[in-house]
């Protein structure tokens, strides 16, 4: 199970934080601090896992940098530590095909739509989706229906068949 | 309504954070607009509602209170409204608790919003619900989420199916309502759907025996065909990552696959064709292949499997450790970890490139593989193992040499083959990094040295070179320092030269240059220069040449402001300059260490003897008695007149200790010592001599009473030592209070409330008796005092003279300080000395004894023992 994703800067900043353990305000900061601690003091050129016991002895930690911000994934050994930086990967795609060559104030000034994407792809800790054009297309539907609350669905949902036969 | 409130939007707000340039600032801004906040929340404002709930939860992830907020999530998820209702479940999942009884309230809402006809709020629903569902929603909403797994859009399907995961866990027993619906789930043809139902079969699986039964029959051959297919399927562009098919897809069944077949044959015996297949074919050159192998290689380890598969497997983790990328060498030397207890042989062959891995840039690496070496090490790999990691040692970085150090230490210590190799090897990693190496590492090589009898030579002249070249590594010194101290006569006569050794030439000046340089380097600590003060003592009787020069080199330290310097550069010169003819019994080689007695410790009781060692930074605690204790230990065996002890059996050192405080007695008029270092000698012994078994709190216990008081700690002597030792320490404890304190002998008052018992002669021989006087308290028949007067019947007076007695368990003996020692000739006076004895065996058994009497007659020392075993049974 995926217990958190953190968004933080290069100088700390939290932009993105979702717990999928509920978690105090403080106990959240103090984790985002923690992994900050970590995450900066790192080399270069090492590997993207962390040892992590924020969550017990069996979490581990994996985090990838895209410009200026870390994007962090805690999780159990219920998990592959390979297909979390794959899945990562996943909501970096999407979110650069939502804003468009997205940046860091991108998602700062957006955030609860990042939560929106998020909670498309992970939900309960679980991998939901793991194709971005997916995520994007329900994405659309949801901006649609925003943006006209008083409606119905405007297009009835294509079943998408089993790609691979 | 509040006019701040409607006049900042959201954006405006991030905006003004942004500008904060310190923290004080930034708080000012969420202040205020949480006080807007709060004024909207009480105004009961509609209109601003869904953007002060979006403020609130940045505000929140910034790390403010926001439990004002709630109630406002509540109230948009009650509004009719898509775009309310999205911000509300936000809120909801980001700042509400599942302990929160608001929460209690939202079940209603959201039991409306999964029957809702708009499929996204349904979707809204299922997400809230399956990221805070507490166990009583879980029980209320489960059949509306049974039903949406269902639905006609897969969207929601796939929702519902992991909602439902959050449900089981909540509520385990619902787990058997959502069996079935997962086994239609599992023939779904939907990527995304069949992803999640995989994923709740999991844990369907996990919290539900019942459950996995019921999958390992109906559904293994469905899922095996499933993955057959996504390995064959051709190149499908929306589920692709680079390049390859769906991995998420594949990694999930093969987990699914992995639970299923742990510990069933039939269910294993399955999946082993598509296992293979994914093992040969799947692609290792992108990330996205390697995930789904290191997946792979976990099911083939987890399921009851023939040979064939894990070699396979155990092949892609070999493949993994050459690999570039240093996330699939990371998790291989992981998987690896795991793989060996499954097929140890395996993963052998894979040492080379393993110990590779030791060498890695990336640290986390490195430490894990170094783990994994140490995992692999036995006794017929060790020597080549080991010699690539000395090797390493030399190059590796510092921060790593910690931890390869006390790594190679404990592989040298556990599988070394012989002694010389131990010995060598040691030597090595101490010269590469002998700053990094713990205290019980040296220690145990210099128990190692000292059996290695045959090696003594050879040891002494390898650390004489290695002193020349490493100096700057305090073990090496220190060992160094030890052996010169021993063994320095071995140095100086290339005595036992080994086939393989150059002869090197090395004067007794040279030895002692060695010693004086590291007396003298400035990094030195107080043990290194504790350890070469008594190294010095001892070069200075087998070096009779260099004795004047050591005596100058001992008086430096005479003004050392370390007290324990000084007082030990005082004695030991004085020893060089009064004692000639002690001094070469005083500083006879140290006995053998019994290597059993000192791992034994190790394991057991550094505790008790670490609380000891905080009196005296001088004892190792290890009890080597390398530095203070040593020369005090080898004066006791002087004195007590018997060779010294071969083994460090708890036995021997007491007799040691008896030995040593006859020694302070006997220097009463010379060399003082103080009582704090013959109490520190006891302790010594005691933490040295003892079997572990004993060495617990009971030696912790002894420790403190007799630093207290002297007199308290015969008891537990006594009970500490077992019954056929001539266990006096009782006397000795007398005599250090006596040497110390000043402390004249009490006269001896004796006490005729209790019947009378006639007087008995205990003991004679040609030139002493000696003689009991019995009498009991009225109350208490199981103690009898004793008072044992002395008489002299030779032409000499005795000086010197004490009594030492030792009884059996059942007995406890306690002595009173003897009323002098010196017992004049021809039974002109006498001494008394009071023993009280306890009997717990009270009527069955009578009081016995061994004595043993030591004097000096003509300054010749004399030694009588003997057996009282004639005392009445009603005594």
């Amino acid at each position: 199970m995926i217990r958190a994703v953190i968004v933080i800067n290069d100088q700390g900043k939290p932009r993105l934080v979702k717990f999928y353990d509920y978690q105090p305000v403080e106990k959240q900061q103090e984790i985002i601090r923690n992994v900050y601690g970590v995450l900066c003091s790192r080399a270069e050129n090492v590997s993207n896992f962390v040892q992590d016991s924020t969550f017990g002895p069996d979490t581990r930690l994996v985090y990838k940098t895209f410009a200026t911000l870390y994007f962090i994934v805690i999780f159990d050994d219920s998990e592959n530590e390979l297909a979390i930086l794959d899945l990562m990967q996943v909501f970096v795609e999407t979110l650069d095909k939502c804003f468009s060559n997205v940046c860091e104030l991108d998602i700062v000034f957006n955030f609860n739509k990042v939560h929106t994407i998020l909670d498309e792809i992970i939900l309960g800790g679980q991998v939901v989706e793991m194709s971005s054009s997916e995520v994007v297309k329900a994405l659309d539907e949801i901006s649609w229906l925003e943006k006209n609350p008083n409606s119905n669905v405007r297009v009835p949902k294509s079943i998408s068949g089993w790609q691979g036969r | 309504m509040n006019p701040f409130s409607s006049e900042t939007r959201l954006r405006d707000m991030i905006r003004a954070i942004r500008a904060c340039k310190t923290a004080a600032e930034e708080r000012a801004v969420v202040r205020k607009e949480c006080a807007s906040i709060r004024a909207a929340v009480s105004d009961n404002d509609n209109d601003y509602r869904h953007r002060n709930l979006a403020k609130l939860m940045f505000i929140h992830m910034l790390g403010y209170p926001t439990h004002f907020g709630q109630m406002e999530c509540l109230k948009l998820i009650a509004a009719p409204g898509f775009p309310e209702k999205r911000i509300g479940y936000l809120g909801l999942m980001l700042l509400l608790d599942e302990r929160q009884e608001v929460l209690m309230l939202v079940t209603n809402s959201l039991k409306q919003d999964l029957n809702h006809t708009n499929q996204y709020i349904v979707g809204l629903a299922l997400c809230a619900l399956g990221n805070i569902s507490s166990a009583e929603m879980a029980r209320d909403l489960a059949p509306e989420v049974e039903r949406l797994l269902q639905f006609r859009d897969p969207n929601v399907r796939k929702k519902a199916a992991l909602c439902s995961i959050r449900i089981i866990k909540k509520v385990p027993d619902l787990a058997e309502n959502f069996v079935n619906p997962v086994a239609s789930l599992l023939k779904e043809k939907h990527h995304g759907v069949l992803l999640t139902a995989i994923q709740l079969c999991a844990d369907l699986c996990t919290v539900s025996e019942e459950a996995l039964e019921y999958f390992r029959k109906k559904c293994t051959e469905g899922l095996v065909k499933v993955l057959k297919d996504a390995v064959n399927s051709p190149y499908a562009p929306e589920y692709d990552i680079s390049g390859i098919a769906d991995p998420f897809l594949q990694i999930k069944l093969l987990r699914i696959l992995r639970i299923l077949g742990h510990g069933d044959a039939d269910a294993s015996d399955l999946m082993n064709d598509v296992l293979a297949q994914v093992a040969t074919k799947t692609e290792s050159n992108k990330n996205a292949g390697n995930a789904i192998l290191y997946e792979c290689v976990e099911t083939i380890m987890s399921i009851e499997d023939s040979g064939g598969l894990r070699v396979l497997a155990i092949n892609i983790l070999g493949r993994f450790l050459s690999n570039r990328d240093n996330n699939i060498r990371y998790v291989a030397l992981n998987m690896l970890m795991r793989a060996i207890s499954v097929d140890g042989q395996a993963v052998q062959r894979h040492r080379a490139t393993i110990v590779e891995c030791v060498k890695d840039s990336d640290a986390s690496i490195r430490k894990r593989a170094l783990e994994l070496v140490y995992l692999l090490v036995n006794e017929t790999n060790v020597k080549p193992l080991t010699k690539e990691l000395i090797d390493y040692l030399e190059v590796s970085d510092q921060d790593f040499k910690g931890d390869l150090t006390a790594k190679i230490c404990s592989i040298v210590e556990k599988l070394s083959p012989e002694k010389i190799w131990y010995i060598d090897r040691m030597l090595k990693v101490l010269c590469e990094a002998g700053n990094y190496v713990k205290d019980e590492v040296w220690h145990g090589l210099i128990v190692v040295i000292t059996n290695a009898t045959n090696l003594h030579g050879y040891t002494v002249r390898s650390l004489y070179r290695a002193i020349q070249t490493s100096g700057d590594q305090e073990a090496v010194v220190r060992v160094a320092v030890w052996c010169i101290g021993e063994y320095g006569d071995l140095l100086v006569n290339n005595t036992g030269m080994l086939d393989l050794e150059e002869p090197i030439t090395v004067t007794e000046n040279d030895a002692v240059d060695v010693i004086e340089a590291a007396i003298k380097r400035h990094t030195s600590d107080l043990s290194t220069r504790a350890m070469c003060l008594i190294a010095l003592l001892k070069l200075s009787s087998r070096f009779p040449s260099c004795s004047q020069r050591i005596k100058d080199i001992v008086n430096q330290s005479k003004g050392s402001l370390l007290l324990e310097l000084q007082q030990r550069s005082i004695e030991f010169d004085s020893i060089i300059e009064k004692h000639q003819n002690l001094r070469s019994a005083l500083v006879e080689r140290m006995p053998v260490l019994d290597e059993a007695t000192y791992s034994g410790r190790r394991a057991g009781s550094l505790p008790a003897v670490d609380s000891t060692s905080q009196g005296n930074p001088l004892q190792m605690p290890n009890g080597i008695p390398k530095t203070a204790a040593a020369p005090l230990l080898d004066l006791l065996d002087l004195s007590a007149d018997e060779p010294a002890p071969q083994s460090s059996s708890g036995p021997n050192f007491l007799q040691d200790l008896l030995g040593g405080d006859i020694l302070s007695t006997a220097s009463q008029s010379g060399t003082t010592h103080p009582q704090k270092s013959g109490t520190d000698v006891l302790l010594d012994l005691l933490s040295t001599g003892s079997p572990p078994a004993q060495n617990g709190s009971s030696t912790a216990d002894i420790l403190s009473i007799s630093q207290d008081n002297n007199k308290t700690s015969v008891s537990a002597l006594n009970s500490l030592s077992s019954p056929m030792v001539t266990s006096t320490q009782n006397s000795s404890a007398s005599a250090i209070m006596d040497l110390l304190d000043g402390f004249g002998p009490s006269p001896a008052v004796p006490k005729d409330n209790g019947p009378a018992y006639p007087s008995l002669v205990a003991f004679e021989s040609n030139s002493l008796s000696l003689v009991f006087n019995f009498s009991k308290q009225p109350g208490s028949p199981q103690i009898t005092e004793i008072e044992a007067t002395f008489t002299n019947k030779s032409s000499d007076n005795y000086k010197d003279f004490i009594f030492q007695a030792a009884v059996p368990k059942f007995l406890q003996l306690h002595l009173e300080p003897a009323s002098g020692n010196t017992l004049p000739a021809s039974g002109n006076g006498s001494i008394t000395q009071k023993l009280r004895v306890t009997n717990n065996q009270h009527g069955k058994k009578s009081i016995i004894m061994r004595i043993r009497i030591s004097y000096k007659s003509n300054n010749k020392d004399m030694l009588e023992e003997g057996q009282i075993s004639n005392i009445p049974r009603d005594l």
